[in-house]
């Protein structure tokens, strides 16, 4: 087994469903020679040809509406969108069109493809470079999104949404593509969408969170635990659909729960995630849930990144609240 | 003049020859002297490119977009403008901007990474610049409209790249354009590279400029590289503009001899073959050419203008890094003209937050 960061694993998932599934295809802009500017898609084009792995015009309306296109014709297109900061103008056809049309159609047409796009902040990146938008499509019904914190999950899950039945937006937090080198095994393998998974276990307090901010979480957890707060780590890895079971499952026994996502607070997935709290484990709880999240503004600029971000501090802050309370 | 080059023949205006050479009846009307302060301008801009890409490396400023190659197309089009015009640019438009009064403190400022760059002096008209790409022709166009609605005498004008061209926003601005008759020119810079793709990628059309045609008005193709047809064509325009003539789209034809962006390595995608074909018309290089042959070059007065430009970027280079940096919590000030209650709350908490790490 080789040790690889979030790129190289994603590229190999990418890479084995290509050779396994001829009707795989990756559009997208710059995703050709190029390899994506992040270089997920790097020697696919090469590999495969100037036909499965294409170059587009630059409009991401076109490169996710002409993936329907060629969904519902026999092809099982992989598209990139740059960064989610460019995800709005293909908004249109991800909400009008991509989401409904197996509804529609009363299941006559299907959709099955992927929309994979990097997201998040702290990487000193410009305007429109840095948005965490999870929540706007996890209200879309119709819809999956899915978000990988590791390498070894990010290959398992992009292999996963290929195969799957339905669109698959699947979110890449760039600021975690280079920064760990795991073992990811060399086989194709699955990890099923809509699991969570149990990164730490703890009796005291349920830290939930996703993407970029697991390492985050996970350094503040281990600062906690010198507190002697000891903490279950919870990584969604999807957030549409939730896995409730096992958030719910640690908040009956924590009785403490902390959220945590770059995105801004306000109509976050914290909010829902509270909801279902209530919903389901309500007189669990001895203490009210704590979001530790992105403000309600719009994402600073690189002199003011590092306030933006949910930092351990932060999150540390946000364990000790729930934990006084 | 610009009518009578059709882009569908592969009309393409050119004035001066890369090798200095000048097409005199074309020629615009344009002083010795102001073509060397023009020169002076494009000296400038490519020496405070070339410092931003060495403050990059050195990690004091972001990711930086350059300019180098489109010089001429930057500084023949902004300086055919008027003084009340306002200019809608896309990212590698330091030319423009510095052009049209924006202190290049502001951009080094911007790129380092503070909100405050992009706020621009109160009598400079232009827009900060928009990194979705072919998002903001339309807000260029709706400018325009307004001004025509409230008969102010000024024009629009809307930077964007080759791979602008492809989004539906810009469809939809030059469609709002021609129906509207709005004063707006549609400056494109075809740089022949949208990141690592090929113009022809963009568009199966022979050309951009000839995009225009189907939204009823004239575009016309203009060697980019070529000061005085950049300067002649955007003049043109803004003058049929500002008589009730409409729209326009210039395709200034040129080309990226640099990085898409710091972050780019064009090494992936093109060949040094393809670059050095590009040389010999390197816009800087023909203006010069043209100012030798009139006896107003020496490598005297280069050294001089150099030497005054590197003064002028260094004290630039200062005045951004001295720029106060952001108090505590400047980002939540201009969500909306009052903070909401519940801004209000996420602030104090934060300062809050700061106090308790003790800072
Ligand atoms: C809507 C949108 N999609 C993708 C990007 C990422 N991106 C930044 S610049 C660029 C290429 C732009 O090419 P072009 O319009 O030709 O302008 P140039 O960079 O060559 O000046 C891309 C794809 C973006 N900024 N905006």
């Amino acid at each position: 087994m080789a040790k690889r960061n979030m790129v190289e694993a994603i590229n190999a998932g990418l890479m084995e469903e290509m050779e396994k599934d001829p009707a795989v295809m990756i559009i997208g802009e710059d995703v050709g020679k190029e390899g994506g500017v992040f270089r997920v898609t790097d020697g696919l084009q090469a590999k495969f040809g100037l036909e499965r792995a294409v170059d587009t015009p630059l409009a991401e309306s076109g490169i996710v509406g002409v993936a329907l296109g060629l969904a519902i014709n026999g092809f099982k297109p992989v598209a990139e969108l740059q960064f989610m900061g460019f995800l709005p103008p293909a908004l249109d056809q991800i909400l009008n069109h991509i989401s409904r049309i197996r509804n529609r159609s009363r299941g006559r047409y299907t959709c099955p493809m992927v929309i994979r796009m990097p997201y998040g902040g702290g990487i000193h990146a410009p305007e429109h470079h840095s948005e965490s938008m999870e929540s706007i499509l996890a209200h879309i019904p119709g819809i999956k999104v899915v978000i990988p914190s590791t390498p070894y999950d990010a290959k398992g899950l992009i292999v996963a949404a290929i195969r799957d039945p339905d669109p698959i937006l699947f979110l890449e937090p760039k600021r975690v593509y280079r920064a760990i080198k795991e073992e990811v095994p060399e086989d194709n393998y699955t990890v099923p969408i809509g699991e969570a998974k149990v990164l730490r276990e703890g009796g005291d307090v349920t830290v939930i969170c996703w993407g970029a901010m697991v390492r985050e979480a996970l350094r503040a957890v281990e600062m906690a635990a010198e507190e002697g707060i000891n903490a279950e780590v919870i990584d969604l890895r999807a957030v549409s659909p939730m896995d409730d079971n096992t958030y719910l499952e640690s908040v009956r026994k924590t009785a403490r729960v902390v959220i945590v996502h770059e995105a801004p607070k306000t109509c976050g997935l914290g909010a829902e995630i509270i909801a279902r709290v209530n919903e389901k484990a309500l007189l669990s709880l001895e203490a009210p849930v704590e979001r530790v999240t992105g403000y309600d503004t719009t994402f600073p600029l690189t002199k003011m990144e590092q306030d933006y971000l949910p930092s351990p501090e932060r999150i540390l802050r946000g364990i000790r609240k729930v934990m006084a309370f | 003049m610009i009518e009578t080059f059709d882009p569908l023949k592969g009309e393409m205006l050119m004035i001066l020859h890369p090798d200095g050479r000048c097409e005199e009846k074309l020629k615009p009307d344009l002083t010795d002297e102001t073509v060397q302060t023009l020169y002076r301008r494009m000296v400038f801009i490519r020496l405070a490119d070339q410092r931003a890409l060495a403050l990059q490396r050195q990690g004091r400023l972001g990711t930086y977009a350059p300019v180098h190659g489109q010089e001429a197309a930057q500084v023949g089009s902004a300086y055919a403008l008027g003084e009340k015009d306002w200019v809608f640019p896309s990212f590698r438009e330091m030319g423009v901007c510095t052009m049209r009064g924006v202190p290049l403190k502001d951009i080094y400022l911007y790129w380092m990474g503070n909100e405050m760059g992009q706020k621009v002096p109160e009598n400079v008209h232009v827009f900060p610049i928009s990194i979705p790409v072919g998002s903001h022709p339309l807000h260029a166009v709706g400018a325009a409209w307004a001004a025509k609605l409230r008969g102010e005498k000024i024009c629009m004008v809307t930077y964007f790249g080759d791979g602008g061209t492809s989004e539906g926003d810009f469809h939809e601005a030059m469609n709002f354009a021609g129906v509207f008759q709005t004063p707006t020119l549609f400056f494109c810079q075809n740089n022949q590279y949208a990141i690592s793709v090929p113009r022809k990628i963009q568009t199966a059309a022979k050309t951009l400029a000839q995009k225009a045609i189907a939204y009823g008005f004239h575009g016309v193709q203009v060697d980019g590289n070529d000061l005085f047809a950049v300067y002649a064509a955007t003049k043109e325009a803004r003058e049929k503009a500002l008589s009730g003539g409409g729209p326009t789209m210039i395709e200034a034809v040129t080309f990226r001899f640099g990085p898409h962006t710091t972050a780019d390595d064009p090494t992936k995608y093109r060949t040094d073959a393809e670059v050095d074909e590009w040389k010999p018309r390197d816009p800087l290089l023909r203006t010069q050419r043209y100012l030798k042959k009139k006896g107003l070059w020496s490598e005297e007065i280069e050294k001089e203008i150099k030497e005054e430009a590197e003064a002028e970027i260094t004290q630039a280079v200062e005045d951004a890094e001295g720029f106060p940096p952001p108090k505590p919590g400047e980002f939540f000030q201009y969500t909306f003209a009052e903070l909401t209650p519940n801004l209000k709350e996420q602030m104090d908490d934060f300062l809050a937050f700061l106090k308790e790490k003790g800072n």
